[in-house]
């Protein structure tokens, strides 16, 4: 479904987030990408629907080179890829509604988006998706009056009414509490399972990860270390993950809690 | 929402403004006022029409500007902006000082706070050419009324912009600096100066920047500097020597905004 | 280091001996400066009207006083023709500001090599030029006239307008862009939805501001021919009729103070 060949990619300050990495997606799957900060996660995500343009290396998209589209068959390309953001990203002073239908705007010509004059059967849709993440009621409240779980739903319906193929997730509980963080992964990947959608989720938290996921790909210093079921997480395989560190130790502490890792500054220059 | 047939939902944007009156309302009242203000335009249309012409030698002289011709008076009404613009913006920073000290709420007693923000109110209401022309009656033609007319305008400019500072700066120091038993002019020095310096260098240097634009405009009515030979290269329809002028201008403009974000950058 | 060591005693200084030389150089570069420039301004003054200028004042004042009351049933239509030139002319400069804006931002830019720049050029020619000079162009162009007034303040705001624009562009949050880039949006697309709510509270707010300076400078626009109240102010000046003056003095600050509130109050209302 979605094949990554050899992907490599170097910003303009000379930093390399990629250093060929090569990863297949069987459809319906749903991967977690782990890795300490600065490992590339975001880079790799982004690479996929190239808001980040990789230097070298191909992604292919059901058959399609994506690495090679032009910028309209590029807009085409990603309206099959959904993705749900760390901040949610939502544009603040929209409405719920408004944020969900801007997940049409590959399919709608500018002037239908500019007098939101959605088709019909695209409103439907989106009511139905606000129904299945409970926030119907909401619909024209503005996206800032919302608590982070909710907007993160709008997001999740915002990207799913793309009605895309694959979802690209970008740290998706990293603003959320735990309970929400649980909440939010247990509906991701139910809709994915409803779906049958591929999904690709950066995740800080390592026990997240192991809960929901049915495969695990760490990744260290832009390479991929690890490719496996999350069974095979051993303290040794998070070591070389992330590095020295008493993992056993870890897991035994109170709650099962993992600590916040430090902002990762390296990603946030990347984006700029 | 949730009571409608789910087959049969249909959703349009939120205006703007709730109220379906006021919404309505503000429509009708814009509308009035453009038809009562188009309607009212009195312009004579050939006479735009003959005058396209002369537009078109404007942007000829842009293209060929002549800074030959006229170089002395050109160079003379320069120089006399820049001295101008100098001297008002020293005077100015040097009279907002007080006037900024004053009409900070947090610093000054109400009659001092009052006077000040009145000084400062005048200073803005009132447009320069309009202060340039009573300061023209008063001390006759010349640059001298156009230093006086700038630095009253920096006044109500700086002051201003300086008072909100001060009253936006950070108690604690202050009052950590008036425990050691500073005197009020000590507490100036260490508890509010440092805190508020690197703002005001900067809107200094902006108010440079407009001084000399306006400097070049309060000539038209014989308060000294470029504008008065601007105003006779229009009356005698020689454009390529108000594009000179012009251009210069903007050169000047456009030196002064780059030194003043390199200097801003260091002070900060 | 500020600390110098003198007869083995430390010496504390503000600043090391180098750097206290280059303030202290930099202050008297600058009251040389200061002091040429005022000699270059006093050698061209009449000193004797100087000395006389209190007595002026004083005379004016009392010729000023009272004010003509009589005289503001011919005022209200320049006053009119004022507020048309302010209103008229901001509405006629967001139009190309929006678009010179967005052109100018390092994040819209198409090319921050070849457009910005030009669009940068734009605007600083526009706000270097004040409204009175354009005006003052434009009415030896296309003759004196409401006209010319409208189109002077419109080409003075265009400048004004879309540099606080574009900058408050520059300061949005990446995030949504992002976001609706991802959806497969178009470029106009992202513009609309991705950037346009974000900076529309900024941009009403500019444009009000703008609208309020514009009412100030509208005000002196007839002086040069270009319409509105300050043609009165020109010939009343011109024939030294005083208390008209001072009779258009008070209805132009009467105005001002009225547009100040009303901007004031809107934009209070926005953020």
């Amino acid at each position: 479904m979605l094949c990554v060949e050899r992907l490599v990619k170097q910003y303009p300050t000379g930093d390399t987030a990629l250093r060929g990495v090569a990863l297949e997606v069987p459809a319906g799957q749903v991967l977690a990408l782990i890795g300490p900060s600065g490992a590339g996660k975001s880079t790799l995500i982004r690479c996929v629907n190239r808001l980040v343009e990789p230097t070298a290396g191909r992604v292919v998209l059901e058959g399609e080179d994506v690495t090679a589209l032009g910028p309209a068959a590029l807009r085409r390309a990603r309206r099959r890829m959904g993705m749900i953001f760390q901040e949610f990203a939502l544009v603040e002073r929209l409405s719920v509604m408004e944020n969900v239908l801007s997940g049409r705007l590959g399919y709608v010509g500018f002037w239908r988006s500019w007098f939101r004059r959605f088709p019909p059967a695209d409103v439907e849709e989106a009511f139905r998706l606000l129904d299945r993440v409970e926030l119907t009621e909401c619909c024209d409240k503005r996206a800032d009056a919302l608590s982070g779980g909710q907007r993160q739903r709008v997001g999740i319906a915002r990207a799913l009414l793309q009605n895309p193929r694959i979802l690209l997730v970008d740290e998706p509980t990293a603003s959320l509490d735990p309970k929400t963080s649980r909440q939010i992964m247990r509906l991701i990947c139910e809709l994915c399972r409803e779906r049958k959608l591929a999904a690709l989720i950066n995740m800080h938290d390592v026990g997240l990860a192991r809960l929901f996921v049915e495969r695990i790909v760490g990744l260290r210093q832009g390479t991929i270390v690890y490719d496996g079921s999350p069974d095979g997480l051993t303290p040794e395989v998070l070591t070389t993950i992330y590095g020295e560190e008493d993992w056993a130790e870890r897991r035994r502490g109170p709650g099962g809690e993992e600590e916040e890792p430090e902002v990762d500054e390296q990603r946030l220059a990347g984006l700029t | 929402m949730t009571g409608v047939a789910a087959a049969a939902r249909r959703w349009t944007a939120p205006p703007l403004i709730a109220d379906p009156w006021l919404r309505r309302g503000l429509a009708l009242g814009a509308a009035v006022y453009l038809a009562l203000a188009l309607g009212t335009l009195s312009v004579s249309w050939r006479r735009v029409w003959e005058g396209l012409d002369r537009g078109a030698a404007f942007l000829v002289g842009f293209a060929r500007p002549d800074f030959v011709s006229r170089w002395v008076e050109i160079s003379e009404g320069i120089l006399e902006s820049l001295v101008m613009t100098v001297v008002a913006t020293a005077i100015g920073i040097l009279l907002s000082i007080p006037v900024g000290l004053g009409a900070a709420r947090n610093l000054a007693p109400r009659p001092v706070y009052l006077l000040c923000r009145g000084l400062v109110a005048a200073s803005r209401t009132l447009q320069e050419v309009i202060v340039a022309i009573l300061f023209v009656a008063m001390f006759g033609f010349g640059p001298l009324a156009g230093v006086l007319t700038l630095s009253f305008a920096t006044i109500g400019f700086l002051a201003k912009l300086l008072a909100e500072d001060i009253e936006d700066t950070d108690p604690a120091p202050a009052e950590a600096i008036r425990a050691t038993g500073a005197s009020w002019l000590q507490l100036l020095n260490y508890g509010i100066q440092p805190q508020v310096m690197p703002r005001l260098i900067g809107l200094s240097l902006y108010r440079l920047d407009i001084n000399f634009r306006e400097s070049a405009v309060i000539g038209i009515v014989g308060a000294g500097g470029v504008g008065a030979t601007l105003n006779t290269a229009f009356d005698r329809y020689e454009y390529a020597t108000a594009a000179a002028i012009l251009m210069t201008i903007i050169a000047i403009v456009m030196a002064a905004e780059y030194a003043s974000g390199l200097i801003r950058r260091r002070v900060q | 280091m500020p600390v110098r060591h003198a007869a083995g005693v430390r010496v504390w200084q503000r600043r090391a001996r180098r750097r206290q030389l280059l303030v202290w150089l930099g202050w008297l570069a600058g009251t040389l400066l200061i002091v040429a420039s005022w000699q270059g301004i006093a050698a061209n003054t009449m000193w004797n009207f100087v000395w006389d200028a209190p007595a002026q004042g004083a005379d004016l004042l009392a010729r000023m006083v009272p004010p003509r009351w009589a005289y503001t049933g011919r005022l209200w239509r320049p006053l009119w023709d004022t507020i048309n030139i302010a209103t008229l002319g901001t509405l006629a400069a967001l139009v190309p500001a929006v678009p010179i804006a967005l052109l100018a931002a390092r994040n819209t830019t198409p090319s921050a090599v070849l457009v910005r720049p030009a669009a940068l050029l734009l605007i600083v020619s526009s706000r270097s030029i004040n409204s009175l000079i354009w005006a003052l162009l434009l009415v030896s162009i296309i003759g004196p006239g409401v006209l010319a007034g409208i189109v002077a303040i419109a080409l003075r705001s265009i400048g004004f307008v879309a540099k606080l624009l574009y900058e408050a562009i520059e300061e949005i949050d990446r995030a949504p862009v992002e976001a609706i880039t991802a959806t497969g949006a178009g470029r106009a697309q992202v513009v609309t939805f991705g950037i346009a709510p974000q900076v529309l509270p900024a941009f009403a707010g500019i444009s009000v501001f703008r609208w309020d300076i514009n009412i100030r400078e509208s005000t002196v626009l007839g002086l040069v021919g270009a319409g509105g109240i300050g043609l009165e102010l020109q010939s009343s000046v011109n024939v030294l009729a005083w208390p008209q003056v001072t009779m258009i003095f008070i209805l132009i600050l009467a105005t001002v103070v009225v547009s100040e509130a009303i901007s004031a109050r809107v934009r209070h209302a926005i953020i």
